[in-house]
């Protein structure tokens, strides 16, 4: 793993392996709590980075220990912006199934992306020259 | 994660304590639930008052757990859900697929009794 970090931004390079989900969510809490984000909101914003790590790694590189995950907070003063990069073939999200769609109510999966859109303000999914990234923002002023 | 069987009259009741989480989480308790519908167990009641962390796999696991009651004829339901795990639940719609009761003893009441 690397770090690298600046008075606004700090940037991690990951190798795929789930061991670093808990560093990760301590991490966001650090944050976001220094922030001034409330219990809750740190709670669930630590779980939607958790979920997209967790997609980047499981979906993305498909658990490839050779492929990267790279997360960076950017810290501004009105929000945090995360990016979750992966080095997989990407994704339409558009084609992902509903998980409320009474349908899918009983499939065992599909529920992490939808987590990530309920707990952020703002969340897209870019394709990029050999991966795919997840940006996702939280403002403070928002519930 | 740490999981505990008791038996209350005829239902079995798993204290789960700890993080529903991917990995060996979720493995624990699906192994856990599984070897007890195997024995033919027909009356499951998770008690989750002391999960104090579920991601989007645990949801998934819950589900999973009560789908596999469903396929043996028997019944899973959920008692004591941390708030956190409530509004995770209510956001997923998943309340709406499992009976979920706030004390022990009105969960196991609904069970109701094996002639």
């Amino acid at each position: 793993m690397q770090l690298q970090s600046s008075a606004n931004a700090i940037e991690l390079d990951l190798m795929t392996d789930l061991q670093y989900l808990e560093m990760i969510e301590g991490i966001s809490q650090s944050i976001t709590k220094g922030m001034g984000f409330d219990e809750d909101r740190t709670y669930w914003i630590g779980m939607a980075i958790r979920e997209g790590v967790i997609n980047a790694m499981l979906h993305g590189n498909r658990m490839d220990a050779a492929k990267r995950v790279r997360v960076h907070f950017g810290l501004r003063a009105d929000s945090l912006q995360v990016i979750i990069q992966d080095q997989g073939v990407g994704f339409d999200p558009a084609l992902l199934p509903d998980p409320l769609d009474p349908a899918n109510l009983l499939k065992p999966s599909g529920r992490g992306l939808f987590c990530i859109k309920s707990f952020m303000d703002d969340v897209s999914f870019h394709r990029m020259p050999g991966g795919m990234e997840i940006r996702m923002l939280k403002r403070l002023a928002s519930n | 994660m740490d999981i505990r069987i008791r038996d209350v009259g005829d239902v079995k009741i798993l204290d789960v304590s700890g993080k529903i989480t991917l990995g060996e989480g979720t493995k624990a308790l699906r192994d856990q639930v599984k070897g007890l519908l195997n024995s033919g167990q027909k009356k499951l009641l998770l008690n989750l008052a002391d999960v104090n962390y579920i991601d989007s796999s645990g949801l998934g696991e819950l589900v999973s757990c009560r789908v596999a009651a469903d396929n043996q004829g028997a019944k899973l339901k959920l008692v004591n859900l941390t708030k956190k795990l409530q509004e995770l639940m209510a956001i997923t719609k998943l309340l709406t697929v499992f009976e979920v009761f706030e004390d022990e003893t009105p969960a196991v009441a609904s069970f109701g009794k094996t002639a």
